[in-house]
Order: structure tokens, then sequence, then C-alpha cells
């Protein structure tokens, strides 16, 4: 991620305004975010408004089991934004996420069970307190790069479930905290529990990526890109190289986090008896960025239900052989990178950068939109 | 001190199965500058072929020469049919995702093809042990096996390391890995030798694997799944480019690892605290691992 690209999205880093330039509206700016195409600008209009009336309409068209499932990716989308912003905006590999979903989770489950918390209190206690981790893990973080910190975090991951089976006293001996079930009550007359926790994670999303957008597209954001496209680069031009990698991992454990607490919203149960699960939580997290698009915004949401509902139809597609389910749902992982190098996103963005391209050749100066890394 | 001899040479034992997993890590790497997920994976395949073979009535040695060429032309295969076309996009990610693919694609084909029971791999060195010295009535004895794969491990490193350094072969292998535009403008033929590094990979692994099943009283589809852990760990403390570190390094790994269960209480239970922190502490002092080569970078 850092040396191919670096004359294609450096250039624009560069030229990136301190602070007070900024204030007022300069030409520079409409460097930075070209014009979008009209043709383009209606047809991400189009999308967007018809994936947002989906989303509010599938919880009243589906069953309960179909809706735990959407909220499924739901979490799943969150703890792969949290990762995007990490990964693919500032460029640091992390396999590990599925510690701080774990924390998230264990979390959430805890303060339920043995100190009667509602659950929804719960939800800003796994932020914070995954944010600290976060920051605690970011700063050696620090000194370690590329593979390594895969690795390390990696390691992390393996670590979380024998952590858990240490010091949490669950049910029988192991390391499972089941929270009651009428604990998660819907708290809206005339939703079913179903509907409100897929409508509670859903805002929950909506808000978190709303944060993300407007992060990145900020001094902040360009100052992940900076690092991740260039560090030595950015560091030049005045980009707190620590401070930026430090903050985005928080910002990143948060995320997860959040997802874990969800998760145990969703399944009712917070668990660590397998021995690889986290493990393979951050693997689904770093698939769902890659499948959706990575350094995208709307990637993470795509791929989490694309990931989610491959599983889920791979596992029903060849019913009595449930052993082959991970050969289709791997080789289905490795068909989408072949068909789609740059994600689901990437492939749209790539159909409508064709199309502005189209109507740019009637007449408008040609200033279809490079793919840049902020919508 | 009885006891501690005997845990050094557990330690011993374990260590040498991370190390020689760590070797094909960083052969891959070395060549590639891949690393590969499903290398694990890839052995225990391998290792069910030599298994199967074994099975059908061939020696254990005949078995296991012909396991790994079988895992060379695979390798090879799997570089040029799923790896390389992913290789040139846009996100290195991509390569990632693929091998996680395999990684999961394979270990369910193994389940599928050979059962999920645990097997009984024979094993290719004598049985019984050396005794090293007795006190207190207890005595202290050295696999064979364990001496063998450590020998094996040493024979593969000259090897491996000869030709890496000494001949032109690796010499291109090397350049490749370096930086393949410069090396395809030098006329060397990028291509091949990203295969051959796989191949190379693929078949160091499938021995790795014979080897290493043989040593526990049965395997089955999870016996990689721990040991990439511990691999890995020895490969990057061993700085990934290095073949006598990851070695050096899966032992050390294994050593520590067999010492904290046995003095320190604390660990107990969270074990794989161990090597993650050597890989930090080692690391934050020296940011190439233990045996890396610096590099400068340039902007």
């Amino acid at each position: 991620m850092t040396t191919d690209q670096t004359g294609a999205t450096v250039e624009p880093m560069l030229g990136a305004a301190p602070l007070e330039l900024e204030a007022e509206p300069s030409p520079g700016r409409q460097t930075l975010w070209p014009q979008i195409p009209r043709p383009v600008f209606i047809a991400r209009v189009i999308i967007g408004t018809a994936m947002a009336a989906a989303a509010l309409y599938a919880p009243f068209y589906f069953d309960p089991v179909y809706n735990r499932l959407l909220s499924q990716a739901i979490y799943l989308a969150i703890a792969a934004m949290g990762l995007n912003l990490l990964t693919g905006f500032n460029g640091q590999v992390s396999i590990g996420h599925g510690f701080f979903y774990g924390v998230g989770a264990f979390t959430s489950a805890i303060l339920m069970v043995d100190h009667g918390w509602t659950f929804e209190a719960t939800i800003p206690v796994a932020l914070v307190l995954n944010g600290i981790v976060g920051l605690l893990i970011g700063l050696p973080a620090l000194r370690v790069r590329g593979l390594y910190l895969a690795l390390v975090t990696l390691g992390l991951a393996v670590l979380f479930p024998q952590l858990a089976t240490k010091y949490v006293e669950g049910t029988g001996g192991v390391a499972l905290v089941r929270p009651r079930a009428r604990d998660f009550a819907s708290l809206i007359q005339g939703l079913d529990d179903d509907q409100w926790a897929y409508f509670l994670s859903l805002a929950i999303m909506a808000v978190l990526f709303l944060l993300a957008w407007n992060l990145v597209r900020g001094r902040i954001g360009r100052s992940m890109i900076a690092v991740r496209d260039q560090e030595i680069a950015a560091t030049t031009v005045g980009v707190n190289l620590a401070g930026t990698k430090v903050a985005t991992f928080a910002i990143s454990a948060a995320y997860a986090g959040v997802a874990g607490s969800l998760s145990v919203m969703v399944d009712h149960v917070a668990a660590a008896t397998n021995p690889i699960f986290y493990f393979q939580r951050s693997v689904e997290f770093l698939v769902a960025m890659a499948i959706g698009g990575a350094a995208t915004i709307m990637g993470p949401a795509v791929g989490a239900l694309a990931l989610v509902l491959l599983r889920r139809n791979t596992e029903d597609l060849i019913e009595g052989k449930e052993i082959l389910a991970p050969a289709l749902y791997g080789a289905a992982l490795i068909a989408i990178v072949f068909v789609l190098p740059e994600g689901l996103v990437g492939g749209v963005r790539r159909f409508l950068a064709w199309i502005g391209r189209r109507s740019s050749a009637k007449g408008r100066p040609p200033t279809h939109p490079i793919p840049d890394d902020s919508q | 001190m009885q006891l501690f001899v005997e845990q050094v040479l557990n330690g011993i034992a374990n260590g040498v199965v991370y190390g020689s997993v760590a070797l094909a890590l960083v052969l891959i790497f070395r060549t590639t500058g891949v690393l590969n997920f499903a290398q694990g994976e890839m052995a225990l395949f391998a290792t069910f072929i030599s298994w199967k073979l074994t099975q059908q009535g061939l020696p254990v040695v005949g078995a296991i020469a012909v396991s790994m060429a079988i895992a060379f032309v695979s390798g090879a295969v799997i570089e040029r049919v799923l790896i390389r076309p992913v290789e040139t996009g846009r996100s290195p990610l991509n390569v990632v995702i693929v091998t996680l693919g395999m990684f999961l694609a394979l270990n369910s084909l193994v389940q599928l093809i050979f059962g999920t029971d645990p097997q009984f791999m024979p094993s290719a060195f004598p049985s019984g042990g050396i005794e090293l010295f007795t006190s207190n009535g207890r005595t202290a004895t050295l696999q064979k096996g364990t001496l063998g794969l450590v020998l094996v491990l040493i024979a593969e490193c000259v090897v491996l390391w000869f030709m890496l350094n000494r001949t032109k072969l690796g010499l291109k292998l090397r350049a490749v890995a370096t930086n393949p535009d410069s090396a395809r403008l030098h006329g060397i033929k990028a291509g091949s030798m990203l295969m051959l590094g796989w191949a190379l990979s693929a078949a160091i692994g499938a021995l790795a694997g014979s080897l290493v099943a043989a040593q526990r009283t049965g395997f089955d589809s999870n016996l990689m799944q721990t040991v990439l852990v511990y691999a890995l760990a020895a490969a990057a403390l061993g700085g990934f480019d290095s073949l006598w570190g990851a070695v050096i390094c899966g032992i050390i790994v294994g050593v520590a690892d067999a010492l904290t269960i046995q003095y320190i209480d604390p660990l107990n239970g969270i074990e794989v605290v161990l090597p993650l922190a050597l890989i930090l502490v080692v690391l934050v002092v020296s940011p190439h691992g233990l045996f890396g080569k610096r590099t400068v970078e340039r902007v």
C-alpha cells in the first residue's frame, strides 16, 4: 500500500494547505476534491437512496433469523470500518482486531451479568475502554511496521481466548458469559426484539460511518493517508507521525470494541471457548474490508454484507457436506479478488468513472473523478 | 537441574518443529516477498499425501520424497494460477486475501479427502532415545527423532544457503525478490523465479510437515494451526530474511515456551504471551530482528 501509488496520491497530499489557508475557500480546494460529473453524482444519489431505503425496510420484510444475519453483517461492518481506518487509510495492517472485538464483547457481557447494567449503557464503556487499550497497544506498534505489525497483532488475536479462559469466571469453568435474552428486550413499542437489535446496530453504524467519513476528509484524514503513502515525506511536511499512527490505532480499536459489544446483543453470548475464534474474526474483518474496497467509506459495509451472505449461502448450498463449506467460502474469496481487485465498491466506482468519462466526452472538460480516497 | 535439562530438551523438540516451518516461510519471503498464511495448510496437505503413500506400502523416505515432488509442482502451479494474477494489482492486501482463502479451502479439502480421524505417521528416524546423563534416578534422554530433525534442518539450511548465496540461480532468485523490474531488465525471467520460490518453499513445507507429524502420536487437520503461530513468531524474531535465524529462533521460542510452562506460574495458560513479548522486545531494540539485514529506505 505504500510504494505503488506514491506518484498518484501523494501529490494532492503534499499540496494540502496548512490550517489558516483552509478557512477561506480557495481554488486549491477544488483540485483536492474534483468536481463530480452530473451523471455520476445522480447515480451515487440513486444508489445511496436505494441502499438506505432497503436498509430501513429490510427488518420488516425478513424473518427474525435473517434479521439476526443482517445485524451480524452490521457489527461486522463496524469492525471492518475500524480496520479500514487503520489499514485502508493509514496503511498499518492488523490481523488482530479480533482482540479488541473480544474485549468489547466481554466488557458488555460481564457488566450485564455480574453488575446488572443495561446493555445500552455498556456500549460507551466498550468504546472508551478499547480506545485506551488501543492506545496502549498502538504505542509499541510505532516501532513495528508492515509485516511485523501484522504478526504481533496476529499474536494478540490468538492470545485473547487464552486470556479470557484464565481471567473470566464464566459458567461451568469455561470462558463463556451469557446474558439473559430478556435483557436485550426492545425499548421501542411496536418493534420486535430482533428488529430493535437491528435498528440499534444500524443507528450506531450510521453514526460511526459518518464520523469516519468526516475524519478521513479532514486534516487528520489527510495526515493518515500521507503517512500511509510516504511516511518519510509526510514527516517533512509537518505531519505528526507518531501522533497520527497511535491515534488511528486507538480509534480503530474503539470501533472494533463497539462491534464486539453489539455482537453480544445480536448473538446473546460472549464466548472464548474456541482457541482460534478471535483470529478467525480478525480475518473476517480484513476480508470484509478488502472485498468491499479498502480505503472507501461504503466498502466495509458492502463487504460485510457480502461476506455474511456468502458464508450463509455456501453453508446452505451443500447440505450434509458441511466440511466443504469453508472450501467454497475460500474459493469465493479468491474469486472476488480475481474479478474485482479493488473490491466491490472499487468496481462500482470504476463503472461510474466510465459513465463520467462518457459524459465528459460530450463537451465537458475531461475531469472525470480520479479515484480519491475520501468518499 | 535435572528438570531444567528435561524442559530444555522438550523445548528443543518443539523448537525444531517451529524452526522447520519458519524455514519454509522465510524461504518464500526471501524469494518472492510474500507472507504465505497458507504455508501450514499446504504442508498439511502434503503430509497427508505422504501418510497415504506409506499406507500404500511405500517406505517412509520414499513417500516423503514423492510428496515433496508433488508439493514442488503444486507450489509452482499455485504461484502461477492463484498468486501472480493478483500480485500485479493495486493492493498488496489481495495476495494476503488469496493466501487466507487458500488456508480455509485447503484445510477443508484435507478433511474432505482424508477424513477427520487422527492418523499415525511413521517416523523416518529410528525410534528410542539417547541417554545423556542420569541423576537422582531420573534420566535425561534426547529422542532420536528430535536429533534427526535437527540434522535435517541443518542440512536444509546448508543446502539452501549455498543455493541462495553461492549459485547464479540463487542470485537470480534474490534479485527478483528485491526488485522484479530491475531483475527483468537484466534478462532474468522473473516469473520463473517466483514459481521456483513457491515450489521450493512448498517442498520444504512438505518435508517439515511429514517429519513433524511423525513426532506426534497422532495428527489430524489441526496439526499446523498452532505451529504456524509459533513459526511466524520464530520467523519474525529471526528477521524474516535469514534462514539460520529462522531455525535458531524457532529453537529459542520452543525452549522459552517450555521453560515458561515449567517455571513461570502467572503465565500458566497464556504461554502465547511469550513469543509475542519476545517479538516486541526484539523489534523495539532492533527493528530488523535478531538476524535480519538492515535496509535503508529511499524516498
